[in-house]
């Protein structure tokens, strides 16, 4: 079990935005995101619920757990884990918690952190190239065109052969449009160049 | 009845047969959807997952384009378009730091995307469906007699707080909705239990492996059809339905309708006009519905 050695470290602060050490994960977590790690009692619940805790090598209690503590290993290993890439955002956690602690919105800020680290879990490396493919294909076309997206997918991650037969079958259904939509695209693009410059100014 | 209408990427896609459903059962209804100007993607779960400030600034931008076209209600059939829509709604609302860093990102003047917030509200489709449930019972002609499973996912239900779903464990507005198109819903085990979502393409044995679990106890209590109001749950229980047997290691027919499928068919539109024959696991009401007590 996780033990909290640097207890008298945790943060406190109940409000969002608020000047908690920027020093900790947790602390980075609450101020980015106002969420409060340390809100939790670990009674288990978003585990218990969760549709993918299976799937995880750290269930989201022990996530928690683990920020909790402020301690540089366990930290890492909560940036390093398979399970913040497991989670999907269903929200069955949150709103089962008796404290609301906003776990979909603490695993949103882990990804961030673990792909601005660099640590990403070898595991993910799909589910990565496939939100990278789906970002750039909204980029590009301001719309996703869907076409593009497995395309991208598939190149980023070399498994070529995927779903080969369901690609014909959706073209014969009208599923599967063989040209992108037409949308904003100069609009959106600037979107994400102003998001980037923004990110980048903040250091985020 | 005029409304704002944000069809989303999927609904001009891989889920066009929702999108013909939704437009075929409006123009039934008398409801007159107005598309949103230059609509751009709402960002999804990658967005979500992967970038917290564009998955608020993408449909941000949506919410603004709608207000700039005098849209005060705006309807997104597509689940996860409206929990995204709903959740930059709610985090512009409540998040005045985020709301300036929006505002920059959309080149908006500073406090626009305040009241414009306010102005604009989000439907989904069973929202719009709910308005006209009188409308529904009285143009019935061919009352959808069969028993089926009411499947409402995450997206709709959760947060609470930010959809204003009716039940958040066990919501029942869809169930209504059967009912005034002369359906019988069964009570079943998994109602808001995920299906995969986005892992759909990353990893399609783990979405095999959750919609398992829900095509078998729709089955078990004796469902002839599944029905939903979300193109990801569509298609990972019905395009994905190869990854499904393979997972229960048996092979199910167990069709899956879309809720405007139902009204539809109810209405007596053709199939055809409802997307239908675009299903992978073929709908097939040839044969005489199950005696619906």
């Amino acid at each position: 079990m996780l033990r909290a050695e640097n207890s008298e470290d945790t943060p406190t602060s109940t409000e969002p935005h608020s000047s908690t050490s920027d020093r900790t994960l947790s602390g980075r977590l609450e101020n980015a995101a106002g969420v409060h790690s340390a809100d939790c009692y670990q009674c288990g619940k978003c585990t218990a619920g969760c549709p993918l805790a299976a799937e995880m090598d750290h269930a989201p209690s022990q996530l928690l757990r683990m920020l909790q503590t402020d301690l540089p290993q366990h930290e890492e290993r909560a940036l390093r884990s398979r399970a913040i890439w497991m989670c999907v955002g269903c929200q069955t956690c949150v709103s089962r918690c008796p404290k609301q602690v906003d776990l979909p919105r603490a695993m949103d800020f882990l990804r961030q952190e673990s792909l601005a680290r660099g640590l990403v879990n070898r595991d993910a490396s799909e589910i990565v190239a496939f939100h990278r493919a789906f970002l750039d294909s909204i980029e590009r076309h301001g719309r996703v065109y869907e076409l593009g997206l497995v395309a991208g997918y598939k190149l980023r991650t070399g498994h070529l052969a995927q779903d080969t037969t369901l690609a014909p079958a959706m073209v014969l259904k009208g599923k599967l449009g063989l040209l992108p939509h037409a949308g904003n695209r100069a609009a959106v693009a600037k979107i994400f160049a102003r998001a980037r410059a923004l990110q980048k100014g903040s250091g985020q | 009845m005029k409304i704002g209408y944000y069809p989303g990427c999927s609904l001009l896609g891989s889920s066009r047969d929702f999108g013909e459903s939704v437009v075929a059962v409006a123009r039934a209804l008398e409801v007159e959807l107005v598309d949103v100007p230059d609509w751009n993607c709402c960002g999804a779960s990658s967005a979500h997952a992967m970038d917290h400030l564009l998955s608020v600034a993408l449909p941000a931008s949506v919410l603004a384009s709608a207000a700039r076209a005098g849209l005060t209600e705006v309807v997104a059939p597509c689940a996860s378009c409206f929990n995204r829509l709903a959740s930059a709604r709610h985090a512009i609302q409540k998040d005045p730091a985020l709301r300036k860093q929006v505002e920059q990102v959309l080149d908006v003047p500073a406090g626009s995307l305040a009241t414009l917030a306010e102005k604009v509200r989000i439907l989904n489709v069973i929202d719009l469906l709910q308005r006209c449930s009188d409308r529904i019972a009285a143009k019935v002609t061919q009352p959808f007699a069969r028993a089926v499973a009411c499947y409402y996912g995450c997206l709709l239900v959760r947060p609470g707080e930010v959809v204003g779903a009716d039940r958040v464990e066990d919501p029942v507005s869809m169930d209504v909705l059967v009912e005034k198109a002369g359906g019988k819903p069964v009570a079943w085990s998994f109602k808001t239990e995920c299906c995969g979502a986005a892992l759909s393409i990353p990893n399609t044995p783990l979405v095999g492996k959750l919609g398992a679990r829900i095509v078998e106890d729709a089955a078990a209590r004796q469902a002839e059809a599944i029905v939903v109001a979300c193109p990801m749950c569509h298609s990972n229980l019905d395009m994905r339905r190869g990854a499904i047997d393979d997972a229960r290691g048996k092979k199910s027919g167990l069709p899956v309708l879309f809720i405007t499928q139902v009204v539809g068919l109810a209405l007596g539109l053709p199939p055809s006009e409802l997307g239908l024959e675009r299903h992978f696991v073929p709908v097939n009401l040839s044969r005489p519905a199950a005696p619906v007590a």
